[in-house]
């Protein structure tokens, strides 16, 4: 039974790779491939379920493909099938059906018709390598996926300014989640000195034995992955990225942001409930996360008076009773209640245009003028400041600037006089002086050596820093992004001896798609001038298949699962000690800033309002 | 747009700035209007370079598109070259040919938002990203018409009062620092001293607050259209576009403060450049001057084979012995084929338009309805009030719309148990569409079981200060002016229908757009069902055969509502009927009935969903759930392709495929000898065709500007609007799912009578003047006498010359429909 599930898993990706190559204006048989393949996918599921079910629903696992292998280190592609994926699966598969079918008329002549579908089956690939994953690495493969389709579903509209700014936001979001996984995995390697499946979590002993004495590890390691799905479940404080995603078309909306992505995060955490079960603290964290969050996002979907954002944040709410549950250890409870709000949401979101008649006609034969209180009084000082506090959404916002993103800009901005050719100039020398510091490693005095990763991971940081800040020059911010790995490589290398052939792994896709993206900035620029990047430039209006090409090589360069670079970013975090945390930490957040400057470039340079069409576009602030 | 003056006077900057929005009503009351009204006092070529330089609207298709036509044959050569000539003079053909085939233009840069634009260029700041989210969230929240659970706490003191009054009852505040709240606490939130401080030259306020202002013209346009008409939200609001700048100056003055400290200087003191003036006259570009060319030959091209059908037309109709039925419909481009479609399965019938509100003007209240509804073109403001009685049938709930699926501990409850029959609903709502109470349908205005109130028993009978029902004086004009404007006056049939028009829709926040025009975007059920009863009374009857209308007894007037999306047709009061005529009734109903069927057919080429080639009533069927279906965002295309308003006898058009692009109204100049009928009917028809014509051409021109965008992201804004996302712009105008397959061409009005009685009769009003001779719409009259055409321009008719030679004559036009999706041009049906 177990090898079956990779069919699970090919299937969309056959899928998507199809659609790939239907031209665009064959409305039809996009939509029929797209529709056959998830209603193919669905109905062999749930035969598969009732043989599942049949036959005592045992705990599927299936190691699929070892892709990387040396001394104390695997990295392999893991699936695993049990109840949690099979709900799962089957509200998300039913869904995804419902709303292709449901997109095929609604999309009708619409323009991106092709992109919106391949998107879809992409999101539906993401979406089934996560609750399959058998594995920290595989689920954070689909994690990435999920990611960026959501990214292009957000800014469906990449014509007009808000889908894109509201992309970035929400991609950016996502990220900070992606470190959260990133130093989970760091540091279950360092505990479990494998990549741990999640089939050995369920064993206790071994869980319980691992966390004797490493008890900060544990703790560390379930509060990097409650940071994570926190930011995908739009938990306190990141909620206000949920209402913001309603850009796209409202099928796409319904699904992704009504009911399947946000419910990744309590995924992620029903996934890992046998690792911090043990872990009191822990399980009382979530579940204060989760009741303040319902607390306080009821009050802010109360306030709501556009229908969008109100099914939003009502639907945040429930997903805070659900980490509550979680946490609680309610399991079945949980998935019950995952499915109910999954598919009230999908349904609301669905009908929201109706609302119009439909209360307006109520409002018509059931109007009640309302009253108001005439006097001051200290309840209604509260409820005048918590109606403020409610419409301001707790100032979230506000607050995510100015914890998380001022702080990087500012210290971009300290950055502000470097140029080009001043960070070549010192680029090229530094990293000489580095790279034959290691040749001659042994004449390195150590206490020098120890501090040596440190500063070049530091580097590295502050290449992406730069880069992440750059106003103008789209290239340099290019190139600076690609030489942070370069530094990072470096680090490592003095950081641990291990095969020049890891670094290679690392490098490879980097340098490849690191060009490939550089060549593709230059042609532009030679055609159309000016590219920087101090406004959106909307360019995939004219140039979309450049758009495409660069979109292929920003995720090459950022580590997405299409090259060897993958891979070399897990394996580089293994050769990270347990006690690094520095280390780790700036290596991880050189790895989110980049992901994110790579991506405002894509934004940046190709999508948003084009800026030599005024007449064509929409106005900014629609 | 004058030009500025030194001295900033805030009265008259507030009342032009309003002039200038858009004044789009929330949607349920959704009528059609020109979208560039504000510059109808300009020629039409003027106003619309003039807005295009000002506020940077797309104002016609690109050359890209008007080359392709050409190239296609959709502009004709010769037609193109007349024009040329017209506007250049024959010796500037070719010359001016080259440039319109080949040349090569830039535009410059629309001239709305530079001066606020240095903001960003001199203190790298954008304002707009730090106020407008919240600005529009509180707009909406003070707005909301019941889509929050939590209201605005304080909202009937005017906005800014209820700011104040929010502000100092609360521990936190919406400003970010401090000044900017003390200056709204103190009373100092004077818009000139706010100004100064912001700007700080007085030459600049006004540019500046129009910069502001049309950075988010949809907001502003709604506060504007509620401050006129506040009766356009059932739950009243008091707004003024005042209030707005006030808070929007206050927080951007609070923006600045929380980047800079209090101590930044106003933008005159650091604008390194003086942007242009927005209100300075706009000079005519070349490219504009070959534009005007291109759109005249587009829209001649058209107008030239329409005019050589009308000439072509048979005019003398046989009549036949005995007329089998009458029936009046809306002018609406929609009756178009029905029309035509009941003439063709019953010869004997006869088919008149007029207005939809068929002359009666009146508020209606539905049975335990809160609220009056008005039923008369948007500018009457009726002195009645008709009152329905006797509803039985109760109103269907939906509980997906309950606002208890919000909170916290009924929506743990409803997410587990409901949320499970959510995924059934949709699963039916995809597999099998039926109707449901999310629906807005036209049959369910008025039930049809039910009494209304229409005549009125005793003066003192009033409401609200409105006389409930009619007297029968008051019937008398009403009945009369009617049948005369439409020229039926003699030779009455024993049933005589009047049909008014809905439609029926789901998910559709526009739905109102898509009812009847005539009747402030409602269904004509109401109406049709009170002039029947006024015809149908004895002391009208009598009092009208005083003046010359001899109405038989025998004959009975019959209401009845023609839902345009499903094609479905309803009668009212049919009890009332003689037995003879119920029996002619019954015949009657299967003609319309066929009638439907077929107008479904033809309908349904324009639907890439169905096939045409299907029998008409499996068409019907799948039209029918199209109304229903979720998903289908384009239920009917409504009035798209609208381009003519013929206003005349049925004969001339009787004859004629027009593929439902015209307006018709019923008049005959026999009648009407002076014009006087003639008058009232163009003071109607311009503004409502014109102005629903106009709104399709630069909906579809440009839809990001001036329409609404496609349709498929918006998200309902407190019920009275909708917008991209959760922190975007209003979006007023048309989506570009009602846009798409629409012509850009003026309305071309056809007149049938003598050049000088309808000179005459369009002088009569400033107002309607306006419209002909600032050329928004075209005018051609027709010579009853001699059929030749007389076109209208610069005040003065000229014989109109047909340049095409030939029209093509069809038998049976089913084949034309099941192999076209496109317009098809105009063709004699043999």
């Amino acid at each position: 039974m177990n090898s079956i599930l990779q069919f699970f898993i090919l299937l969309p990706l056959l899928g998507f790779l199809v659609s790939l190559f239907i031209p665009g204006h064959k409305e039809n048989l996009l939509s029929k491939t797209t529709f056959g393949i998830v209603g193919l996918h669905m109905i062999s599921f749930q035969i598969f379920l009732l043989y599942w079910l049949w036959n005592g629903h045992p705990t599927l696992n299936l190691k699929e493909i070892t892709l990387f292998k040396t001394t104390g280190y695997e990295f392999f592609v893991d699936f695993y099938f049990d109840k949690i994926t099979a709900t799962y699966l089957f509200v998300g598969s039913l869904l995804t059906f419902l709303v292709t079918i449901y997109s095929r008329y609604y999309l009708h002549r619409e323009t991106g018709y092709k992109r919106f579908f391949n998107t879809i089956l992409f999101f539906y690939l993401g979406y089934n390598i996560t609750i399959f994953s058998g594995n920290l690495e595989t689920l954070f493969m689909g994690w990435e996926v999920l990611g960026i389709s959501s990214f292009l579903l957000i800014a469906f509209y990449r014509d007009r300014y808000l889908p894109v700014k509201n992309a970035v936001k929400v991609f950016s979001i996502y990220r900070v989640g992606d470190v959260g996984l990133i130093l989970a995995m760091w540091m279950s390697h360092h505990l479990f000195h494998e990549n741990i499946t999640f089939l050995k979590l369920n064993n206790v002993e071994l869980v319980h034995e691992h966390l004797q004495g490493h008890s900060w590890i544990g703790i560390f390691i379930s509060l990097m992955i409650l940071i994570s799905a926190a930011a995908k479940s739009a938990q306190l404080p990141f909620s206000t990225w949920l209402p913001r995603a309603m850009e796209g078309p409202t099928p796409s909306s319904a699904i992704f942001y009504g009911s399947l992505s946000v419910h990744m995060g309590v995924f992620i955490l029903l996934r890992t409930f046998p690792f911090w079960e043990y872990q009191l603290s822990v399980r009382i964290l979530i579940g204060l996360l989760g009741l303040t969050t319902s607390l306080v996002t009821t009050g802010i979907a109360r306030v709501q008076s556009s229908v969008k954002s109100q099914i939003a944040y009502a639907s945040i709410a429930q997903i805070g009773i659900i980490f509550i549950e979680v946490a609680a250890g309610f399991e079945y409870l949980a998935l019950f209640h995952f499915a109910g709000n999954a598919f009230l949401r999908t349904y609301q979101l669905l009908v929201s245009p109706s609302v119009v008649s439909y209360q307006i006609r109520e409002q018509f034969y059931n109007f009640i003028p309302h009253k108001q209180a005439a006097k001051d009084s200290l309840p209604k000082k509260l409820e005048y400041s918590l109606y403020m506090l409610c419409l301001q959404e707790w100032n979230l916002d506000s607050f995510m600037y100015r914890y998380l993103w001022n702080p990087i800009k500012w210290a971009g901005k300290k950055l502000g006089y470097l140029t080009t050719p001043k960070v070549l100039r010192f680029f090229i020398p530094a990293y000489i002086a580095g790279a034959l510091l290691f040749y001659y490693e042994e004449y390195v005095p150590s206490e020098l050596h120890d501090y040596l990763p440190l500063l070049f991971s530091i580097i590295g940081l502050l290449m992406v820093l730069k880069s992440f800040t750059e106003r103008i020059h789209a290239r340099m911010s290019w190139i600076l992004v690609i030489l942070n790995h370069f530094w990072v490589a470096l680090s490592i290398s003095f950081n641990e001896h291990f095969e020049f052939k890891h670094t290679l792994l690392y490098l490879s896709g980097i340098a490849v798609f690191g060009m490939f993206g550089y060549f593709i900035l230059r042609m532009l620029k030679s055609r159309e001038g000016s590219i920087d990047l101090d406004q959106f430039r909307g360019y995939s209006y004219k140039h979309p298949k450049l758009a495409f090409a660069f979109l292929l090589a920003c995720l090459g360069v950022s580590g997405f699962p299409i090259t060897p670079t993958f891979v070399g970013e897990d394996l580089i975090f293994t050769h990270i000690h347990e006690d690094q945390v520095l280390l780790a930490l700036f290596t991880a957040l050189s790895f989110i800033i980049d992901g994110l400057a790579i991506m405002r470039i894509y934004a940046r340079v190709f999508l948003g309002p084009h800026v030599k069409s005024v007449y064509e576009m929409a106005y900014r602030s629609s | 747009m004058k030009v500025s003056e030194t001295i900033f006077n805030e009265h008259e900057v507030l009342h032009e700035l309003k002039h200038y929005l858009p004044a789009q009503a929330p949607l349920m009351d959704f009528v059609h209007h020109n979208t560039l009204h504000a510059f109808q006092n300009l020629k039409f070529d003027n106003a619309i370079y003039s807005a295009s330089a000002k506020l940077g609207y797309r104002v016609s298709l690109s050359l890209q598109e008007y080359r392709a036509f050409y190239a296609s044959g959709r502009i004709n050569d010769k037609v193109l070259e007349r024009i040329i000539m017209q506007h250049r003079g024959v010796d500037q053909v070719s010359e001016w040919k080259a440039k319109l085939l080949t040349g090569q233009y830039h535009r410059q840069h629309p001239r709305i938002g530079a001066l606020r634009n240095s903001w960003k260029r001199e203190y790298k700041i954008d304002l707009d990203s730090l106020v407008h989210p919240l600005l529009f969230r509180i707009l909406c929240s003070y707005l909301d018409q019941g889509i929050s659970m939590w209201n605005f706490p304080v909202w009937n003191k005017g906005l800014i009062a209820s700011l104040r009054e929010m502000e100092r009852g609360s521990f936190t505040s919406f400003f970010r620092r401090s000044r900017a709240r003390k200056f709204l606490l103190g009373g100092q939130a004077d818009m000139k001293f706010l100004l100064n401080l912001l700007v700080g030259d007085e030459s600049l306020y006004k540019q500046y607050l129009f910069d502001q202002q049309f950075a988010h013209q949809g907001w502003s346009g709604m506060v504007s259209a509620v401050e006129d008409q506040p009766q356009t939200l059932l739950d009243h609001k008091k707004i003024s576009l005042h209030d707005l700048i006030t808070f929007e100056l206050l927080m951007e003055i609070d923006a600045l403060d929380s980047q800079f400290g209090e101590n930044w200087l106003p933008l005159s003191k650091v604008m390194q450049i003086r942007p242009v003036d927005l209100f300075a006259d706009v000079p005519v570009t070349e490219l504009d001057e070959v534009t005007t060319l291109w759109q005249a030959a587009f829209e001649w091209t058209y107008y030239d084979e329409v005019l050589k059908g009308l000439q072509s037309s048979k005019k003398e109709v046989n009549q036949p012995a005995s007329t089998s039925f009458q029936s009046l419909f809306c002018i609406d481009d929609r009756s178009c084929s029905f029309r035509r479609y009941l003439e063709n399965v019953d010869p004997n019938c006869e088919t008149f338009g007029t207005p939809g509100f068929f002359g009666v003007e009146f508020f209606f209240q539905p049975d335990h309805g809160k609220f009056y509804t008005k039923l008369c073109p948007a500018p009457v403001t009726p002195k009645y009030l008709i009152k329905e009685v006797g509803v039985r049938r109760k109103r269907k709930k939906d509980v997906h719309f309950t606002k208890n699926t919000h909170s916290l501990f009924r929506g743990w409850l409803i997410a587990q148990t409901l949320g499970f029959w959510s995924a059934f609903q949709l699963f039916l709502n995809i597999f099998k569409p039926s109707v449901s109470p999310a629906m807005a349908s036209s049959f369910r205005h008025m039930e049809k079981e039910s009494q209304l109130t229409i005549e009125n028993k005793t003066l003192l009978h009033r409401e609200n200060d409105l006389q409930i029902g009619f007297t029968i004086p008051e019937m008398i004009t009403r009945v009369e002016g009617l049948l005369r404007s439409i020229g039926l006056v003699k030779d009455f049939a024993p049933l005589i229908y009047v049909i008014g028009h809905g439609s029926s829709s789901v998910n559709n926040p526009h739905y109102a757009a898509y009812d009847c025009g005539a009747c402030s975007g409602r269904a004509g059920s109401v109406n049709s069902r009170v002039i029947c009863h006024m015809a149908n009374h004895p002391s009208v009857r009598t009092a009208l055969r005083a003046r010359g209308i001899d109405i038989p007894v025998t004959t009975q007037f019959v209401g009845g509502l023609h839902d345009t999306t499903r094609d479905e047709i309803m009668f009212f009061d049919e009890d009332s009927l003689s037995p003879a005529n119920k029996i002619n009734h019954r015949v009657h109903e299967e003609v319309f009935l066929r009638a439907l069927d077929l107008n479904a057919k033809e309908r349904s080429r324009r639907f890439e969903s169905i096939d045409t080639n299907l029998s008409p009533e499996e068409i019907h069927e799948k039209i029918r759930v199209r109304s229903v279906s979720l998903f289908e965002p384009r239920p009917e295309l409504n009035h798209a392709t609208n381009s003519l308003c013929v206003i005349g006898r049925r004969s001339l058009t009787k004859h004629l495929f027009l593929d439902r692009r015209s307006f018709l109204n019923s008049f005959d100049y026999r009648v009407d000898p002076e014009g006087d009928y003639l008058f009232t009917i163009l003071k109607a028809a311009a503004p409502v065709c014109g102005g629903i014509n106009l709104e399709y051409f630069f909906s579809r021109v440009d839809n990001q500007k001036l329409g609404a965008g496609t349709k498929l992201p918006h998200n309902v804004m407190g019920l009275f609007g909708v917008a991209n996302g959760i922190d975007g712009d209003l979006r007023p105008g048309l989506p570009s799912q009602m846009i798409e397959v629409h012509d850009p061409v003026r309305l071309l009005m056809i007149v049938e009578h003598f050049p000088e009685v309808v000179l005459k009769a369009i002088q009569k009003s400033s107002e309607t003047y306006e419209w002909f001779i600032n050329e928004w719409v075209h005018l051609v009259v027709m010579h009853p006498v001699t059929n030749e055409f007389y076109h209208f321009k610069e005040g003065a008719f000229s014989k109109y010359i047909i340049l095409k030679e030939q029209i093509e004559a069809v038998d049976d036009f089913t084949h034309l429909l099941e192999s076209h999706t496109e317009n098809i041009p105009v063709h004699l049906i043999a």
